[in-house]
């Protein structure tokens, strides 16, 4: 019996002990957490895309709380969430600018030839190591696909005719397409961004039309008819938005080959 | 005793390895042929390991065949040379083995020229030192002719703390189809000896060996016979890939060379027949190198032919001289079956590092028709450096670029022995190659 009694002792010693302990530690080592977070965290879309530069949605709201990042740099929650966001911390939303991903090649199946067919591991970066893919135009789409399996949103799709479209409601500029392109076609714009190059490819002249019937052959025109704002440079225009020109219809009017283009707005960004 | 191992029974080789068929029956017995003079010449500037060629002319330019065109790039890097008497037509991008598009020199061979190259004096090697004979190398264009295209002058600028004991002559042609340097070592016994005296001479070593797959009994013949006390010819198993610098090391010295080392670091120095064949021109003739021997080979191609073609012809004027494509072609390899590269175009040059055309009849399989890995671990058993080829697949296939280096991804060199055993039909060599991209492009992002 006193054995029994001895244990029971020792045992709630024991507790009283480490409850003692737990209570200074909960006293001294506290981490003070902004009851904000918790907040944020739940209402950020968690799919920690990392498009706004933060490590996570929990980093991103971090940030917020800092007063380092503004909400409206979540590119994939939508407004009213951005609103509800704003509410919490009591800051403007901030200016929403809308991002996309966009391809810098139009060469589908139809308008570039395919010298061989490849057969091999499905990829567009093991095709890329065999003979450059078989297509004839060595800088552009290969078609198969990297992209759409590296999109978290399923905002990519292929066309019936191999060239990746981008849904532009669902993209939200996160960039995982810019590194999955072994070509290194992709590249995220603001949508406000019209005017588009649709090429990647060096050649100039017939040796572009060559390859492909939507390359551009460096013909310069874009350039000469917006000499504020389009620059030629290795076999391809260049649009300076950094100038401030404003971008006009007219650069693409004159484009033989239809590889600059005006993006529509609501259009999809590619196809 | 080299004699001792060579016994028939017990041939010298390296660990591992397999055994494909090595089909060069079509071709083993068909002499060397100067491939005729056609009209146009391609010479991308870079045709070798290490930085492109400067060009030293300008369209319209008239130059003589073995004519400096193009100067080294740096120091790994090799000058190019006119294969032709012609005019230099235009410097432009053209398409070239691999899929690139790249800066060219464009030549028109002149139609009313007997095309004799225009030499320069022979070499004496005597009264030369280290630094001039790297040069007078680096200035003939020479680069390693197995396949690497390794510029064959970085070997021989020997650093001064290391020394060279052996010189290995690489004859083995271990790449099935390919006959190139079987018919070198044939026709031209005593030039590919008198080279392996010139790197005697430059390296400073005592001995030489010759190593030769003992299915080329012809070739061992013609070298022995000729062969000096100091250089032993040494018949080697046939298994692929014996014609490995390390496998070929481990062959006939024994010792291996560690991960990420050289040959160097066990005082050897390795070089292809068809290189001996090179600085034997360079140093008795004063001949750059201009043109190479080129197997054309394969069940689709009308004639098979060994040929020496001037480096620049295009593929398509090689293929229209062995009698043109059979309607049964389906594939067209530059190099052999197991190291070769697809082409998906033949307008393309012959460069300095290509042994051979194979035209195929058939396909290989396909990834899609890949079954999973049952892990038999007959790649890790086939594997020459001792890598687990699956689990590099593994660790590619999951794009864990940060795991592969741990992996020794480096080491390999892509002989394909794994692909070549896997009962799965997986294309393990061409995963890894995809894994080496990863790893390049997360050391630039880095």
């Amino acid at each position: 019996m006193a054995t029994v009694a001895t244990a029971v002792a020792i045992m709630s010693g024991l507790g009283v002990l480490f409850a003692a302990v737990l209570a200074g530690a909960q006293k001294f080592f506290r981490v003070e957490e902004d009851p904000r977070l918790e907040a944020l965290v739940d209402l950020l879309p968690g799919s920690n895309c990392g498009a706004c530069g933060a490590p996570g949605c929990a980093g991103f709201a971090d940030h917020l709380i800092a007063g380092k990042a503004a909400p409206s740099e979540c590119t994939v929650a939508d407004g009213e969430t951005l609103a509800a966001v704003a509410d919490i911390l009591g800051v403007e939303v901030g200016t929403i600018n809308k991002r996309v991903a966009r391809l810098k090649c139009a060469g589908d199946n139809r308008s570039v030839r395919t010298n061989a067919m490849y057969m091999g591991v499905n990829s567009c970066r093991a095709a890329k190591l065999v003979d450059g893919g078989g297509k004839s135009c060595p800088w552009g789409c290969l078609g198969l696909a990297d992209c759409e399996e590296a999109c978290t949103f399923g905002a990519i799709e292929m066309s019936d005719e191999g060239l990746p479209v981008v849904e532009l409601d669902a993209c939200t500029a996160c960039g995982d397409c810019v590194r999955a392109c072994p070509l290194d076609l992709f590249v995220i714009e603001p949508v406000s961004r019209r005017l588009f190059v649709q090429c990647s490819s060096p050649m100039a002249g017939d040796a572009a039309r060559d390859q492909c019937a939507v390359a551009c052959d460096a013909c310069g025109r874009c350039a000469a008819d917006a000499p504020d704002l389009i620059d030629m440079r290795d076999g391809l225009p260049v649009i300076h938005w950094e100038r401030g020109v404003e971008a006009q219809r007219r650069a693409t009017w004159r484009c033989p080959t239809g590889a600059i283009v005006w993006k529509e707005e609501g259009k999809k960004s590619n196809g | 005793m080299a004699f001792a191992r060579a016994s028939l029974k017990n041939l010298p080789s390296f660990r591992r390895g397999v055994h494909p068929p090595d089909a060069k029956a079509a071709t083993c017995g068909r002499p060397i042929e100067p491939m005729p003079f056609v009209s146009e010449y391609v010479l991308p500037l870079g045709q070798s390991i290490g930085a492109p060629s400067a060009p030293l002319v300008d369209p319209g330019d008239t130059v003589s065949r073995g004519q400096r065109i193009a100067a080294p790039g740096g120091f790994v890097s090799v000058a190019l040379h006119a294969p032709v008497k012609g005019v230099v037509t235009a410097i432009e991008p053209r398409p070239r083995a691999g899929g690139q598009i790249v800066p060219s020199i464009v030549l028109r061979a002149d139609p009313f020229s007997n095309q004799m190259p225009q030499l320069s004096e022979p070499l004496d090697l005597g009264s030369m030192d280290r630094d001039s004979v790297v040069s007078a190398v680096q200035n003939a264009g020479i680069v390693g002719l197995g396949g690497a295209a390794f510029p064959s002058h970085v070997k021989l600028a020997i650093p001064e703390e290391k020394r060279v004991r052996t010189v290995i002559v690489n004859g083995c042609e271990c790449e099935p189809y390919l006959t190139c340097d079987h018919r070198i070592m044939v026709e031209h016994p005593k030039e590919v000896i008198r080279g392996t005296e010139i790197l005697l001479k430059i390296s400073g070593a005592e001995q030489a060996f010759i190593g030769v797959e003992s299915n080329k009994p012809d070739a061992i013949e013609a070298l022995t016979s000729v062969a000096p006390d100091n250089v032993r010819v040494v018949p080697t198993a046939v298994k692929y890939p014996q014609g490995g610098e390390r496998m070929l090391i481990a062959a006939i010295l024994g010792p291996e060379v560690g991960a990420g080392g050289l040959p160097l670091d066990v005082e050897v120095l390795v070089n292809n027949v068809g290189t001996a064949f090179a600085l034997t021109n360079l140093f008795d003739k004063g001949q750059p190198l201009i043109d190479r021997v080129f197997t054309v080979t394969g069940p689709a191609i009308a004639e098979p032919k060994n040929l020496l073609v001037p480096i620049g012809t295009k593929i398509s004027d090689i293929v229209e001289h062995c009698g043109g494509l059979l309607p049964s072609a389906k594939q067209v390899v530059l190099g052999g079956p197991m190291m070769g590269l697809s082409l998906s175009r033949l307008d393309v040059p012959l460069v300095k590092g290509a042994s051979g055309l194979l035209c195929l009849d058939s396909v290989a399989p396909s990834s899609s028709e890949a079954f999973a890995c049952i892990r038999c671990a007959r790649c890790v058993s086939a594997c020459p450096m001792g890598l687990n080829p699956s689990r590099l697949t593994r660790i590619a296939e999951a794009g864990k670029a940060e795991d592969l280096p741990d992996a020794h991804i480096g080491s390999c060199f892509e002989c394909a022995s794994c692909s070549f055993v896997c009962p799965s039909g997986i294309p393990l060599v061409q995963w890894i190659r995809i894994g080496k991209t990863l790893v390049a492009e997360r050391r630039e992002e880095e």
